[in-house]
């Protein structure tokens, strides 16, 4: 810097010895460091590095040296230059990370906090059992055949060689469509479908057959007037008890793990002859594992073939069902059938959409 | 059916490996051969003294609320000096059913009852009660508690030892039979099936000698054949009507759930029992003249033995004497030939009458008995006789009777006929490969005779000729299933059939799923309600009187009286079900219901007799079909409360008729259907607040918010929403898109349009999009104004057009041209008026 009563000296010029550019320097480095964000960088910069700052007025000083001093003054300058602009950037880039850990720091949230605005769904438990229970016989070939609830007796009974008034028609406990004798019932099982496919479909049929079915049973802990049965029927030529027992086994273990198999008992139904009790080994039974009731099934009554045009001689067949509330309450040990026709909400939730 | 284990065990010829039989292995045996064991009662169990006694003395104490007696029952001989044992004691007693001299069981101090109920000496009623006299079912001996068991005089005397008596250590064992196995209901057919079972020889009750009958009992005439197969009537003349029934009959009835009535009554019982043969007894003095046995005719009255007077139908099979009807055959027997306590003379009936019409009888009198439980199968046309000669000669000897020589039997009872099938068809139906011989042995040991013989195709075959018990044998599986369920079940492998080539779900049925998850993804909660709604809802529903949803079938016999309409919608069954969960405090519900609906057809279209010998013909398909309601599977959501529940990040948001609207585009979503929206009024919605929802122009069903008076009349939350479509209305398009993404840049343009407030948003968005041309991608409604500014009865509804070319980049030009064009079409259709 030159004052104005200063001797001049263009050699000497004070503004750019080594001593003035070191503290200029040093000066800018300490107010950088001394900078506590990048607001207070800012309004410190103009000082060091802006137009009126030592460095460039001393810059414009170097003119004024004679030629032979001019490089080395300016290699001075530029040095020291290099070493402030250096010092600013370091602080910024500092700066800014710590401006950056802050911001995200204050941003944080308490996620543990509920957010559940919108209510949860869920699909009722036996329909999710009903649709696995399907595509487990989907996955054997098999196809699933649906039919009307309200349905005529010929379906209900005559086909599947209910003869009238034997006793095994009052043993369903058949709800009756008025008028009298109007010849409809609510179908007191899924078997009526099995005649609707022998009729509807090419041999050989295999289908299985899930649906809503009725008997006058008051509602208790282990009765519903209204439940769901899932049947199966396959006919084709030389199918055997040994088949029905196979597939019988098969469907067990796709629904009740590697250990589960079934049990035939001998018993009576009229589409069905020979017919038979069909017992699961459940290895999570209540007090250990064991046998559970679980269905109906047989070889299909010949009777019934024949109702439906099958040339019993030719083709044989066999039938199976089981009630999927039943299966829901030994499956997931729920005591009291009530809860799963109420419609509380809290029973269905914790199935979730695909139990 | 009730049966002692004793008593079952005493008609099988048991062998060295069979020696001791458990009721255990009893029950075991008959659930391999298919008779369902309920229970194994074990009698008892009783320890420590319990004695016969005979009431010396009743002493009515009358100063307490009930009737209460003190008793002084003889336990011993009096005249017996040498023992030390107490020849009496007294206790107090609350029952009254019994006289002095009457035999009775006593427990004495430190006897054990049932139950852990220790006997002991106590002040009670202001005595000393040393004992207790007992009921049958403080013994565990069955389930009458109607008072203190009276046993027979006779052969018991005071202080016998009761424990060995009443058999005790005997077990009971409870079957559930099959309807098609009649003959089990007797020891005779049980025993049978565990003869079978074993490979024991059975004491066949029946094989008794009936000897020839030299004349008639009483003239008989079967005037109803197909009613009664046969008739036979016995008499025994001279009988003690006082003798009482022998202990051995009165507790194996007893323990079969049967009451001891008199001798004559008791006997016929047994030997119901004992053979499976129900029979009848009339006093022979009350009879008029000979017997018919015909249907009843119309209007004729029958007074029952319970007194009851009885309306018959005709048809009704009835037995007649010169009076008229004097019994219900196969159900009840009349009043004015009923045996009474002073009867002597009595005639004998064993009858077999056809199943069918027995068990119509049944029905419409509502008489179930132990003798119609057995007509209503089958009984063994071979028994009567066999029966009756039985029944006689109990009289005899316990009634003092004799028996006269004289028996009527009439009617042409049918033996079953006979059955061939090839010797190996047990076999094939088995899938088994069984050891020569099981197919005649089997079949021989259930009584059949068979023939082995060779047929047509060359095989060796079998001819079965079914015992006359076996009428349910009438066809090859018949014969095939005795075989199998002989061998056991458990004799047959498990072997997977091949797979069939299998088409997987059908479209409908994946559509139902999608539909379902998509409502459950979303947040509603599947129910499932019982489709039986009262007549009362429609009025609730606010349905007018001519609204096609009152049109409902019902059912004859609902469980509850008021609830046999079954439902034309799922809506009733749904806000029942809301009901339920908002009273058991649940405050924002969504509920969703997939489920069939019953529409009935407008007219009513007579039910075609259809055979079941072979198939129908398509004719007769189409008519069984027509009979049916229409059942079309239906979906509805409702909701109620919150959709969008209030928390701590502010206010919740009230489920409206708009989520009810949305429910429904999920539906059509996940159905793969376009759904359009219009303005309807239909109850139960509110008027201003329900919208039709169709699908390619047919309206497939409704949602919106409830009226506010059917909610009041239902007591459900204020504003509830509901939303139903017919799924089945939906059409089965294959969703099949053929997407074409263009990559040039979008332009958008916004416009406010105002328009009267009447003209749905649905229809001026369609405007604006046929407008919009090709080129208008896509539009959406931002915002929706009324207010002084846009005027009276008018609204501003302001959208989001996104312009965009399939193949270029779309100048601005262009894209304005465009728009302009859809607010053309707009003010074309609506008057719509740019805002300024």
């Amino acid at each position: 810097m030159s004052g104005a009563n200063d001797p001049y000296d263009p050699k000497e010029v004070a503004a750019l010895s080594p001593e003035t550019l070191q503290a200029a320097v040093e000066k800018a480095r300490e107010e950088f460091s001394a900078a506590a964000d990048l607001d207070a960088l800012a309004a410190v910069k103009p000082a060091h590095l802006g137009d009126k700052s030592p460095l460039l007025q001393a810059r414009r000083e170097i003119g004024a040296l004679p030629p032979k001093a001019r490089s080395e003054a300016g290699k001075r300058v530029n040095e020291a230059q290099g070493l402030i602009n250096a010092a600013f950037d370091e602080r910024r880039a500092a700066l800014q990370v710590e401006r950056d850990e802050r911001v995200l720091r204050e941003e944080g949230v308490d996620v543990t906090l509920p957010w559940d605005r919108v209510p949860r769904g869920a699909r009722h438990p036996l329909t999710t059992l009903s649709e696995r229970v399907a595509d487990v016989f989907v996955g054997m070939g098999y196809e699933v055949a649906e039919g009307p609830e309200v349905e005529t007796e010929w379906f209900n009974f005559d086909a599947l060689n209910f003869k009238k008034d034997h006793p095994a028609r009052t043993m369903q406990d058949t709800f009756y469509v008025e008028p009298e004798n109007s010849g409809l019932v609510l179908r007191t099982h899924t078997s009526p479908v099995q005649i609707r496919s022998l009729l509807d479909r090419d041999l050989p049929v295999y289908v299985v057959c899930p649906g809503r079915v009725y008997r006058t049973d008051a509602l208790d802990a282990t009765h519903t007037p209204v439940f769901h049965q899932v049947e199966g029927l396959a006919v084709d030529k030389g199918l055997t008890m040994a088949h029905l027992k196979g597939t019988l086994d098969a469907f067990a273990r796709a629904m009740f793990g590697p250990d589960a198999r079934v049990r035939l008992r001998p018993s009576f139904f009229p589409f069905t002859e020979p017919s038979a009790e069909l017992d699961v080994w459940f290895a999570e039974k209540k007090g250990g594992p064991g046998w559970i009731e679980w269905g109906g099934c047989g070889m299909v009554n010949p009777n019934v073939l024949r109702a439906c045009g099958v040339d019993p001689e030719v083709y044989s067949g066999f039938a199976f069902g089981m009630g999927l509330e039943r299966t829901l309450q030994f499956r997931n040990g729920i005591p009291d059938m009530r809860d799963m026709v109420e419609g509380d909400v809290r029973f269905t939730l914790p199935f979730g959409t695909e139990a | 059916m009730r049966i002692p284990v004793s008593w079952l065990i005493q008609q099988l010829q048991l062998n060295e490996e069979h020696r001791d039989l458990t009721a255990e292995q009893i029950a075991d045996a008959f659930v391999r051969v298919g008779m369902e064991v309920e229970e194994i009662s074990t009698l008892g169990p009783v320890t420590g003294p319990l004695v016969v006694g005979r009431v010396a003395e009743i002493t009515e104490l009358t100063e307490f609320k009930k009737p209460i007696r003190f008793v002084t029952v003889e336990i011993g001989d009096p005249e017996d000096t040498d023992s030390d044992e107490p020849v009496s004691t007294q206790v107090i007693c609350g029952a009254t059913n019994f006289v002095e001299g009457d035999l009775v069981v006593v427990a004495l101090p430190g006897a054990v009852l049932p139950g852990d109920f220790k006997i002991t000496a106590r002040e009670t009623y202001g005595r000393t009660s040393k004992g207790m006299i007992c009921s049958a079912r403080e013994l565990g001996l069955g389930d009458d508690h109607a008072g203190i068991m009276v046993l027979p005089t006779g052969e018991i005397a005071p202080g016998d030892d009761a424990i060995d008596l009443l058999g005790l250590t005997d077990k009971v064992i409870e079957l559930a039979l099959t309807p098609d196995r009649g003959y089990c209901f007797s020891v005779r057919g049980l025993a049978r099936e565990l003869a079978c079972a074993f490979d024991l020889r059975m004491v066949d009750p029946a094989a008794i000698e009936v000897p020839e009958a030299d004349s008639e009992a009483v003239p008989v005439t079967i005037e109803d054949t197909d009613g009664c197969a046969r008739f036979v009537v016995r008499r025994v003349t001279g009988v003690d009507p006082t003798a009482p029934t022998p202990w051995w009959i009165h507790r194996r009835l007893m323990l079969a759930g049967i009451r001891s009535i008199s001798l004559a009554v008791d006997i016929t019982n047994y030997v119901m029992l004992e053979m499976g043969q129900p029979m009848h007894a009339f006093d022979t003095t009350k009879l008029r003249g000979g017997l018919t046995i015909r249907r009843a005719k119309a209007g004729e009255k029958l007074v029952t033995l319970d007194d009851v007077t009885r309306t018959l139908d005709p048809d009704d099979i009835v037995v007649c004497d010169e009076s008229g009807p004097i019994s219900l055959a196969g159900v009840m027997g009349g009043a004015s030939t009923e045996v009474s306590a002073e009867s002597t003379d009595i005639l004998l009936e064993a009858a077999i009458w056809d199943p069918a019409s027995i068990a119509r009888a049944v029905r419409r009198h509502k008489l179930p008995s132990e003798a119609s439980k057995r007509f209503e199968r089958v009984v063994d046309p071979a028994l009567p006789p066999v029966a009756l000669e039985r029944a006689a000669r109990l009289l005899r000897e316990f009634g003092e009777g004799s028996i006269q020589p004289g028996r009527t039997d009439v009617g042409n009872p049918t033996a079953p006929a006979p059955i061939t099938i090839a010797m190996d068809l047990p076999d094939r139906v088995a899938g088994v490969r069984y050891d020569r011989g099981v197919t005649v042995s089997r079949l021989q040991q259930i009584g059949c005779l068979v023939d082995v013989g060779t047929g047509e195709d060359g095989k060796p075959n079998v001819t079965a000729h079914p015992p006359t018990w076996r009428a349910d044998l009438n066809q090859p599986a018949d014969l095939v299933e005795e075989v199998l369920r002989l061998q056991g079940y458990d004799t047959i492998p498990s072997v997977l059939p091949p797979a069939p080539a299998g088409q997987g779900l059908s479209p409908k049925q994946r559509r139902q799923r999608a539909v379902s998850r998509a409502l459950a993804e979303s947040g509603y909660v599947e129910v499932l309600p019982f489709p039986f709604v009262a007549k009362t809802v429609w009025d609730q529903l606010g349905l007018a009187a001519d609204d096609i949803r009152r049109r409902t079938l019902s059912v004859s016999n609902p469980l509850e009286a008021d609830r046999a309409e079954l439902a034309s919608t799922l809506l009733p069954g749904m806000l029942d079900v809301l009901s339920r969960n908002v009273s058991r405090g649940a405050k924002d519900v969504s509920i969703f219901h997939i489920g069939q609906v019953v529409l009935p057809r407008t007219e009513r279209v007579p039910m075609p007799e259809v055979g079941v010998d072979g198939r129908p013909s398509d004719e007769e398909i189409v008519q069984l079909n027509g009979t049916l309601p229409v059942q079309p599977a239906h979906v509805a959501v409702v909701l109620a409360g919150h959709r969008q529940r209030a928390g701590w990040w502010g206010k919740g948001e009230q489920a409206s008729w708009a989520d009810a609207v949305e429910a429904a585009k999920l539906v059509a979503r996940a159905a793969g259907v376009e759904l359009s929206v219009h303005k309807a009024d239909l109850a139960p919605w509110h008027p201003g607040r329900c919208a039709q929802l169709r699908v390619g122009g047919f309206p497939v069903g409704h949602a919106g918010e409830l009226h506010p008076k059917v909610t009041e009349a239902m007591g459900l939350p204020a504003r509830t929403c509901a939303m139903e479509i017919d799924l089945d209305a939906l059409p089965l398009t294959e969703h099949r898109p053929v997407p074409h993404v263009s990559p040039y840049p979008p332009v958008l343009l916004d416009v406010a349009l105002v328009v009267d407030d009447e003209v749905p948003a649905a229809e001026l968005s369609d405007a604006l999009r046929a407008g919009g041309g090709e080129l208008l991608e896509d539009l959406s409604l931002f915002d929706v104004f009324t207010g002084e500014q846009v005027g009276e009865g008018k609204r501003s509804l302001a959208y989001s057009l996104r312009f965009r070319a399939p193949d270029r980049t779309l100048t601005v030009d262009e894209a304005t041209t465009a728009r302009d064009a859809a607010v053309a079409s707009a003010a074309e259709r609506f008057g719509a008026a740019l805002r300024a």
